[in-house]
This record gives structure tokens, C-alpha cells and sequence, in this order.
């Protein structure tokens, strides 16, 4: 976590403004209330599935920092809301998603936290691991061989997919054809019930990238100055053709996998609070609090604001219909969907 | 197993056999010692038996044709041979051996046992629409399989053929000759053709209580007509113009305002009760009388078609007709029957109804007479009879006379003048 | 390549896949190839022989051996506004890509709601009578129509090649363009110059027939079409037709033809069992099984893993003309 300098009493803050420090924050908090509105509706029965991003608040708001809205190219996982929110995905596009409203970006189809946004640039996804890392790095490619300077694909994934072959493919063609594609590691240690020990011998996933070429780096992502930084310079690095990098994140998931997993059957509560202890967002609250960019006012009021927000998302979403099942039939080919056709 | 039968020595300098008729069609059961075909010779006609019990698998000559003695003229296939045959074949097979017949052209198709006696979807379909018993269908498909193509050949009328009886009597021994050139003392062994009219007629007259009517029709005004219209007719289309597509023009306008006499009559079958079925279409039939057959060709929804249409499509179907070459289609699916009569002078006539349909109308001679008109006063016109004969379980004397009466009106209402 | 007249040019199957990709290539910036072999190679059959040279490595991309990001990338691209078209150097080597494919690919339109397409093409070598024994002489079609989101196009004649082809890579959705290997040089035939497109999901009639219908696609369209025309001889008249399309399949003309003839016989090489006859089998009996007056019979690759590399094995495997016009024979006497 960012510190401050004993000797100097500041802390470093890698060129962003104070209104920068706040919207990091902001971007921190509402991912967490997002995440907890999702599970407070499938305790009241509303939604039948939620997923949660605990945990990883520092790493998605410092890297959605880092993204060039309206240039870059976002290909996440299941797991960046935060990230999502980020580079421009309003509470309202969240809340349609978990609700499968008609009016989601994918319909209603997919399960929630698949987020897609042509405008944003994020790249439909789907829940198979890895299998998205080839469609960043084809996308990298037509970037490259368009000529589009100053813009760079964020492929993002957690630890257990580093073992996919699709990760190992991706990262060897980025690197044969120097392309602007930055891999970024959310290294929470778990995949599912799976700890880092049985998915890796090298848990040192930053070390990968000598293997095929590229640099590699790890930084802590429960601080998001840090992870602004390392993934700032690997996406500038890209975007002046500069060719691919690894970046790793260390974070922890602090809630089991999702509604349908109960993690106290393969780690220890105490494990969790141990980490909790080093819970990204109220570290750094009192950071902010501490160099007075914010006082306990403001972070009131955004939290209140947040709430508001959420709120709000939550109720109009709501509100709106599920897709007509006629719907079943439409975009599975741009013409007529029937296999048998006159 | 299968049995060839040869053609026997009928006498003791006898060298060729004629097969005069055959008593069994491909499929039939037959037992041992029974007669399964007539075999004729210059001395002695006789009936041969059956050396097995089984069914008739092939006939391989034709009624009629002379072979040699000693030809194979039939296969009969043995029962009861050919499941042991089957029984057999697999026992000799190795338990370890694979599968049996590769997925390949050779392996033959587990439908094949049934296929003999089961009609495909599309033989019963057709059956269905053209009122085919296919259990008196004789078979050309494999194993004596009745074949769609079969029933449609079956299907030149629409009354269901009657089920199979007994077989006819044998005939006492005797010379033979043909329907085309009878001659006195002499037996004329049935071609298909004349069992079926046999059959169809009898069945007809059987089923559907005949009544007659008759009216008499001023046919000088359309006969003018046609005259004016005759020789262009005949040089643009190259058939000649007859009353025939004026008189049918009248019909099936009548009809549409008669519209039972266009209909049949359902009997109950199963759990469907009696019922009269009103035809959606109108497909007059024209009876062509041939020397030694007659045939019904038809007009297909005549009503949709002018005088002229009319004249090209009978004169088309009359030419074929002539010729032979009707297909079965064209024999097909007729609703209501035109017969033209009057040709060696008829005045009046009694028709038996095509089987199936409600009524059948003659034309009888144009023969020109002094009439009495409703003024009083006297004029030669050309008149002409027409007769029908109807169904009475369909119509009744109200429709019927009023049919005719509808006719008579839009026939005297044609001509001189008009487009064909 | 001999140049008939002036509008047409005589060419076998694998010069219709090279002229239309070197026309495709030339006429749109967009469209690039990718797959092993294809740059300096110039693919294992010559067909991007000196693309590279013309179109610069850019374009024409040597990949890593790697058929999953073969695919996965080509649908980045695709799903990022370029033409890739992806090659997997033999059908037998698509398994690894089976969930880019299936799972992704066919799947972008649907779970985006539209937002993003995929207008993707892979092209790959099928089949056997090569002695390519497992790994160079399988038929994949099977695995892959099934899949909702996918098109699937298999042409047996130079003229369908060019202009199935151009349709594919003008399609806005991904297509499986799968090429008979053995029909690449044994086939020639009359294409006409110019850029043109073949609908997909239209079958095409070769011959017309009355007494059975036979239903075909790939290498053995030539080998039906050979026994049929053989069995006019015997006064038997087969109606063959070229599927060409695989998904969407054709439902017309099959129809059409089975309500004429009454009788269907469908030959492929690929396995039998779950293969594209059955589909066709149930779709006839649903719609038309009141026109049969036989069984549909499927005349199909036998259900093994393959066809081995020992002659015996490959020619057991295979149907011959021979084969084929039996079965026709036995369907006709029916």
C-alpha cells in the first residue's frame, strides 16, 4: 500500500492529481457497494447468481486509471467490475446485466458480470477462462496492423487461468509479433477451491514473461498507486509500439468464488481475516484522509453518494422487463436463424 | 426356397404351351395342388397345379405369350423355407465376429421382410386419393411390392376396386379369340382392361341406386355458333370444334349451380359415418368409347376454362386417347362424367355412373325436327336429348331435374354470337 | 490453367481456392490469412504460394503451431473490423480449436445481442482416398453443424469453390469453408471470370432424375454422379444432388426432388451414425413422408475411428462409384 515517506511525509502519487486520487477512491467504493447490491439481491431471491470482486478494489480502479477511454481496448474477466467501471460502464449498465433486463448490452443473455460495451471498447467475453486472451491479442494485432498509434489492448485474468493453454498461445504470438497487448494478472491466489501451489510450481507469475520475450513485473494491487504505475507504463510502452508485457497484481479474494461456493471448505476464516486486514479500501481512505484529500466529511458523502448511485441503478433496472422470449430467435446469424432454410 | 415351374408338355407331341390366364397374381398365397394359371395348347386347354404351398414370387410370361415346353414360366417361393434360411445364416457365424454387414450398399435393409406386404407412406397416401383397394394392386416393386406407381396406374377410375373374391371359375376347354376380333363359339380370355370395367361396373350399378331423367335442348343457336367458329378454331389450334366443349361449358356452369351433382357419395367406414363429399374441384370426365375399351380421361377444374380451353383440352385427351398414350394422371381424379353419345344417331340412353360420382350427362344426336314454339308457331330447329343418369343416395329429382333444367336454359342461352 | 473462353477459365479445385483468396486479398485490406505454413510456404498445397511476397507478412501470417489461437485470434480480429481468414492446415487438426470455434466464434453475435459480430472464415482441407490414414483423412462436418452461429459450406466443383468462397468471406458471420483434399487437383471445371457469390444454403441439382433422388456432398458428388449417369444405361433414371451447403442446408430442393421421385438415397463419407444423413433422413420423413415409397437409405463412411493407412483399410473405408450405383440400383428396383 502506498505509504507515506517518513522522512518526506508525502507519498507517491506517480503524477496523478488529487481529483484523480478521488475519483480512484470513488471508483474503489462503488465497486464494493456494486458487489454487495449484487448479493443482497440474491438474499432476497431477486437474482439468482452474484459474484464478487472483494478484494481486488485497489488493482481495478488504479488500471482502469491507466486505460485511455474512447482509444484502448478492454478484454476482461468475470471479475473486473471494478475495472468495468472504470473505463466507463455506468451502475445502471451493472445492475441491467445482474438483472438480465432487455435492455442489457447482451440482452439478458449472459449470466451477469459478463460485461460487453462496443462504445467502451470491452470485448464480449464469455465464462470459459482464457478463451478471450486469443480474441485481445487478435485485436492487438488489428490495432497494430492498422497502424492505430497510441492505442493498446488490457487483457486481464486471474491466477488460475495462467495454467489455460490459451494464456500460454496468447502471450507466445503477442510476443512473436511485438504487439500492443498488456496481460494483466489479478493474482488472488485462488481459483475457486484451488490455491496457488496446486495451479503453478513458479508462483511468481510476472517471471513468465522472460519466457517468451516480453518484460514482466509484479506489483501490489492492493494499492492502487502501485498498479497504476506498473500497468501506466506497460500500456504506454504498447501504445508506442513498444510490443506486449506481464504485469502481476497481488490482491486476494476476500468471499468465495460466487453464490454457488462455499469457501470454508477448502481455506480457513482466519486466512481471510488475516488479508482483510489488508483490505485495499479503507487502506487507502486513510491515506486520503491523511495527506487531507479528502476529509471524513467528503468520504461521507461520497459514500452516501455511492449509495445513492447504486441505489438509483438498482431501481431502474429493476423496473424494466426481461427480453421477450421471442427475443431466443434474434442475432444468431445476421439473417434467418433456421439451420433448414427454402 | 424358390420354385421354378416350367412350362408343361400338355400332350404327348406338344412343344409350346400358351399361358391363356393367369389364376394367381404376384403375391398371392397358393397351395399345393392348386391351380395357379391356364396354359392353352392346339389341342387341350388346361389348368396346372402347384407343386408347393408358398406364394408367387415372379411371372415370368406374359397372357397370352407361347413358349416352349420347359421354359420357366412362374417362381413360387416356398413358406415357412425362407425363415429357416435366415434361422440358419447367423449360427454359422463366429460369436467373436464383428458386427454383421458393414454399413456399406450391401447390407440389406431390416424394412425388407415387411416391405412385401406393408404399403410405403406414399402408396397409402395415393390409395387414399384415389379410392385404391391396394390389396387388388398388383405388385411390380420388388418381392411383389405394390409400388406408388402401381396404384396410380390402378387408379383410372375412382370407385375402390372390390377386394379380392375366389378365383372365376375355369372356363369350360374351348377355342379362344379376342375383344377386337370376336368371333362365334369362341372364349375371350380378359385383358386388365376389361376386368376392370367389368369389375367397376358391376360394382357401380351395385352400390349407387340409378335413376334417369331426360330433357330435350334447342341446341341451334350454339350450333350456329359453331359453325361460325369451326374451321378458324381448327386452323389456330389444329382440333376440331365440337358441341362437346360448349355442352361441358354448360355442365360445369350448371354444376356450380347445382353443386351436389358435382359430389360423392362416403360410405361409413370404421368410426366415420356415411357422409356426402362436395368436390372442391370440378374435373369433368369425356367417356371415349375405343374399340376395345373405354376410357374416361379428364378435364382438370374445367370450370376455370372457356369453350376454347375447353375444345383444346379434350381434343388433346381424345387425340392421346386414340393413340394410347393416356397417362394416369389424365385418368385421374374426375368428378363428374360427359357422354357424348350421339354419334351413331342415340336418342336416348341410360349410362351406368363412373363409379364414385354423383351423376353422369349424355349428349344424344343432333337431330333437326319441326317444334311447336310457345307462340304457336312452327320452326325447324335442331334439337338435341341429353340424359343423366344420378346417384340417388346424393340427389334427389329436385336437384336433378334442376340440374338439367339449368343446362338446357345456359345451353339455349349460347350463341350465335360470343368468345369461345 | 487453360482459358476456355473469354469469360469463363478451366481450373481445378485447389487454383479456385488460390484465385479467389489472391482476389479476395487484393480487393480489401481488411482480409488477411493466417495459419501454419501459409507465408513463406505458401500453404501445404501451393495455394498462398507468394502471397507473402505481394502481400507482405502482415498479411499473410506464418502462425506458431497453436490451432486454438489460430482461431481465437482470427476471431479478435475479426470481432476488431478486419477479414481474417483462418487456416487449419488439415481438418484433422481442428480439435484443439473445437472451443473457439464452437464455444466462441458461433457464439459473439448471440451472447453480445448483436453488438459485436464475427465474420470470420476457416478454411481447411477434409477427407480421405489419400492414404492420409488418422490424421489426414477425416471429415469433421458432423461435429460442427450442429452449432447454432456457425455456417459450414463443403463445394465439389471449381465454379462452387469461387463463388461459395467469396460468399464466405463476404458473410458476416463465421463460416467453415471445408475443401476435399482429394478433389483439389482431380477436379476441373469451367469458373467463370470475375468476382461472384454462390448463396449459401442452396443445393444444386447436377442431374435430374425420376425414380431416385441421392443426395451428396465433397468428393463423392463425383463419384454419384458418375454411377448415375452410369445406371441411364440400364434405363434408370437417379437424380443427384450437390448439397454444397451444409448449414443452413437447402430443405427445397431435397423436397422438391424427394416429392418427384419418392425414393432418397444420401451418400457420404463421413461416419454414419450422427452424420449429416441422418438430419437429412428426419427431416424428409417429417415433411415429406407421406411422398416415400421406400426407406431413406444412408450410404455412409462406416462408424470407425478412420480409415487406416493400409490400402484395405482405406478402400473399405471409401465408397466406390460401384458401391453407389448398387445401392442406387436396389433403391430404384424397389
Amino acid at each position: 500500500m502506498a505509504s507515506t515517506d517518513i522522512a518526506t511525509g508525502t507519498f507517491e502519487r506517480h503524477g496523478l492529481s488529487d481529483e484523480q486520487l478521488r475519483e480512484i477512491f470513488r471508483n474503489m467504493l462503488l465497486q464494493r457497494q456494486l458487489d454487495n447490491r449484487g448479493f443482497q439481491l440474491n438474499r432476497q431471491g431477486k437474482v439468482p447468481f452474484a459474484l464478487g470482486s472483494e478484494g481486488h478494489e485497489a488493482l481495478q480502479a488504479g488500471a482502469a486509471m491507466a486505460f485511455n477511454r474512447g482509444k484502448d481496448i478492454l478484454a476482461p474477466y468475470y471479475r473486473d467490475l471494478g475495472l468495468c467501471l472504470g473505463i466507463g460502464l455506468s451502475p445502471y449498465e451493472i445492475m441491467l446485466s445482474i438483472f438480465a433486463r432487455a435492455a442489457d448490452h447482451n440482452g439478458g443473455r449472459q449470466f451477469p458480470n459478463h460485461y460487453s460495451s462496443k462504445n467502451a471498447g470491452l470485448m464480449s467475453f464469455s465464462s470459459i477462462l482464457a478463451a478471450h486472451l486469443p480474441h485481445a491479442v487478435g485485436a492487438a494485432y488489428a490495432i497494430k496492423y492498422r497502424g492505430e498509434e497510441g492505442r493498446a489492448v488490457l487483457a486481464t485474468c486471474g491466477d488460475g487461468t495462467t495454467s489455460e493453454g490459451e494464456w500460454h498461445e496468447s502471450m507466445n504470438f503477442a510476443a512473436v509479433h511485438k504487439l500492443p497487448f498488456v496481460m494483466l494478472v489479478e493474482n488472488n491466489e485462488w481459483a475457486i477451491s484451488t490455491p496457488l501451489d496446486k495451479q503453478m510450481a513458479q508462483p511468481e507469475i510476472w517471471k513468465r514473461g522472460a519466457g517468451y520475450g516480453m518484460p514482466g513485473r509484479r506489483f501490489n494491487g492492493f494499492d492502487p498507486l502501485e498498479t497504476y504505475a506498473a500497468v501506466k507504463e506497460a500500456m504506454d510502452r504498447a501504445r508506442r509500439g513498444g510490443g506486449p508485457a506481464l504485469v502481476e497484481g497481488t490482491c486476494y479474494r476476500y468471499l468465495a468464488h460466487s453464490t454457488d461456493d462455499n469457501d470454508m471448505t477448502y481455506r480457513t476464516r482466519e486466512e481471510v481475516l488475516e488479508q482483510r486486514r489488508k483490505d485495499p479500501v479503507p487502506a487507502f481512505e486513510a491515506l486520503l484522509l491523511e495527506h487531507a484529500i479528502m476529509t471524513a466529511q467528503d468520504v461521507a458523502a461520497m459514500r452516501k453518494d455511492v449509495l445513492r448511485e447504486t441505489n438509483e441503478a438498482t431501481d431502474a433496472a429493476e423496473a424494466l422487463p426481461y427480453p421477450d422470449s421471442t427475443e431466443l430467435y434474434t442475432h444468431v446469424y445476421e439473417g434467418a436463424w433456421q439451420p433448414w432454410q427454402s | 426356397m424358390a420354385t421354378t415351374i416350367t412350362m408343361p408338355q400338355l400332350g404327348e407331341t406338344v412343344t409350346e404351351g400358351t399361358v391363356a390366364q393367369w389364376l394367381k397374381s404376384i403375391g398371392d398365397s397358393v397351395e399345393k395342388y392348386e391351380d395357379f394359371v391356364e396354359v392353352s395348347t392346339d389341342k387341350v386347354n388346361a389348368g396346372v397345379p402347384s407343386p408347393v404351398t408358398g406364394t408367387i414370387r415372379e411371372l415370368l410370361v406374359k397372357e397370352g405369350e407361347t413358349v416352349a415346353t420347359g421354359t420357366p414360366i412362374a417362381i413360387i417361393e416356398e413358406v415357412g423355407a425362407a425363415s429357416a434360411a435366415e434361422a440358419a445364416a447367423p449360427a454359422a457365424r463366429t460369436e467373436t465376429a464383428a458386427a454383421s454387414a458393414p454399413a456399406s450398399a450391401t447390407a440389406p435393409s431390416p424394412n425388407g421382410a415387411a416391405a412385401a406386404t406393408a404399403a410405403s407412406p406414399a402408396v397409402r397416401r395415393l390409395a387414399r386419393e384415389h379410392h385404391v383397394d391396394v390389396r387388388t394392386v398388383k405388385g411390380s416393386g420388388s418381392n411383389g411390392r405394390v409400388t406408388a406407381d402401381d396404384v396410380l396406374a390402378a387408379a383410372r377410375t375412382s370407385v375402390a376396386a372390390p377386394p379380392a373374391t375366389a378365383p372365376p371359375p375355369i372356363p369350360p376347354p374351348g377355342r379362344t379369340s379376342t375383344y377386337a376380333q370376336p368371333a362365334r363359339g369362341t372364349l375371350i380370355a380378359l385383358t386388365q382392361a376389361r376386368r376392370i370395367i367389368a369389375e367397376r361396373m358391376v360394382e357401380s350399378r351395385h352400390t349407387a341406386p340409378h335413376a334417369w331423367s331426360m330433357v330435350q335442348i334447342d341446341v341451334t343457336d350454339v350450333w350456329n355458333w359453331r359453325v361460325r367458329e369451326k374451321d378458324r378454331f381448327e386452323r389456330e389450334t389444329g382440333h376440331k370444334l365440337t358441341l362437346l366443349p360448349f355442352f361441358i361449358r354448360a355442365v360445369v356452369e350448371s354444376l356450380d349451380a347445382f353443386p351436389l351433382m358435382n359430389a360423392k357419395f362416403v360410405p361409413a367406414a370404421g368410426s366415420s359415418p356415411a357422409a356426402i363429399y362436395v368436390n372442391e374441384a370440378v374435373n369433368i370426365g369425356i367417356a371415349i368409347g375405343l374399340p376395345t375399351n373405354l376410357v374416361v380421361p379428364v378435364i382438370k377444374n374445367a370450370d376455370q376454362l372457356s369453350v376454347r380451353g375447353i375444345a383444346i383440352a379434350a381434343g388433346g385427351l381424345i387425340e392421346k386417347a386414340r393413340k394410347g398414350k393416356l397417362g394416369v394422371d389424365e385418368l385421374a381424379g374426375g368428378t363428374f362424367t360427359v357422354n357424348n353419345n350421339g354419334a351413331n344417331g342415340s336418342w336416348a340412353s341410360a349410362p351406368i355412373i363412373n363409379g364414385g360420382q354423383a351423376g353422369i350427362v349424355t349428349m344424344e344426336a343432333v337431330i333437326k325436327k319441326l317444334v311447336v314454339r310457345d307462340d304457336d308457331s312452327i320452326a325447324i330447329r335442331r334439337m338435341m336429348n341429353s340424359c343423366l343418369s344420378l346417384d340417388h343416395r346424393v340427389v334427389d329429382g329436385y336437384v336433378a331435374s334442376g340440374f338439367l333444367a339449368e343446362l338446357k336454359r345456359r345451353l339455349e342461352a349460347m350463341g350465335p354470337q360470343g368468345e369461345l | 490453367m487453360a482459358v476456355v473462353s473469354s469469360n469463363s477459365t478451366v481450373m481445378n479445385n485447389v487454383e479456385a481456392v488460390r484465385a479467389t483468396l489472391y482476389e479476395a486479398m487484393k480487393n480489401d485490406d481488411r482480409t488477411l490469412v493466417l495459419g501454419e505454413d501459409v507465408g513463406a510456404r505458401g500453404n501445404v498445397f501451393l495455394i498462398t504460394k507468394d502471397f507473402i511476397t505481394e502481400f507482405g507478412p502482415e498479411r499473410v501470417i506464418d502462425t506458431p503451431i497453436a490451432e486454438a489461437s489460430i482461431v481465437g485470434i482470427a476471431v479478435g480480429m475479426a470481432m476488431e473490423g478486419l477479414r481474417p481468414i483462418a487456416e487449419i492446415q488439415f481438418a484433422d487438426f481442428i480439435y484443439p480449436s473445437f472451443n473457439q470455434i464452437v464455444g466462441e466464434a458461433a457464439k459473439i453475435r448471440y451472447r453480445s445481442n448483436g453488438e459485436y459480430t464475427c465474420p470470420l472464415v476457416i478454411r481447411t482441407p477434409y477427407g480421405g482416398g489419400v492414404r492420409g490414414a488418422l490424421s489426414h483423412s477425416v471429415s469433421v462436418e458432423a461435429l460442427f453443424y450442429h452449432v447454432p452461429g456457425l455456417k459450414i459450406v463443403a463445394p465439389s466443383f471449381p465454379a462452387d469453390v469461387k463463388g461459395l468462397l467469396n460468399a464466405a468471406i463476404d458473410d458476416p458471420d463465421p463460416v467453415l469453408f471445408l475443401e476435399h483434399k482429394k478433389t483439389y487437383r482431380l477436379i476441373k471445371g469451367e469458373v467463370p471470370n470475375g468476382h461472384y457469390t454462390i448463396p449459401l444454403g442452396k443445393a444444386n441439382v447436377l442431374k435430374d432424375g425420376k425414380q431416385l433422388s441421392v443426395v451428396s456432398y465433397g468428393l463423392y458428388v463425383h463419384w454419384a454422379l458418375e454411377a448415375a449417369l452410369g445406371l441411364e444405361q440400364e434405363g434408370m433414371s437417379v437424380e443427384v444432388i450437390d448439397l454444397r451447403s451444409i448449414r443452413p442446408m437447402d430443405k427445397t430442393t431435397i423436397l422438391r426432388s424427394v416429392e418427384k421421385t419418392r425414393k432418397l438415397l444420401i451418400i457420404h463419407e463421413d461416419n454414419k451414425f450422427g452424420g449429416i444423413g441422418a438430419e437429412i433422413s428426419a427431416m424428409v420423413a417429417e415433411e415429406a413422408l407421406f411422398h416415400l415409397d421406400a426407406p431413406i437409405r444412408r450410404l455412409c463412411g462406416p462408424d470407425v475411428p478412420a480409415m487406416g493407412y493400409a490400402l484395405p483399410l482405406e478402400e473399405e473405408f471409401m465408397s466406390s462409384p460401384a458401391e453407389m450405383a448398387e445401392a442406387m440400383r436396389e433403391m430404384v428396383k424397389f
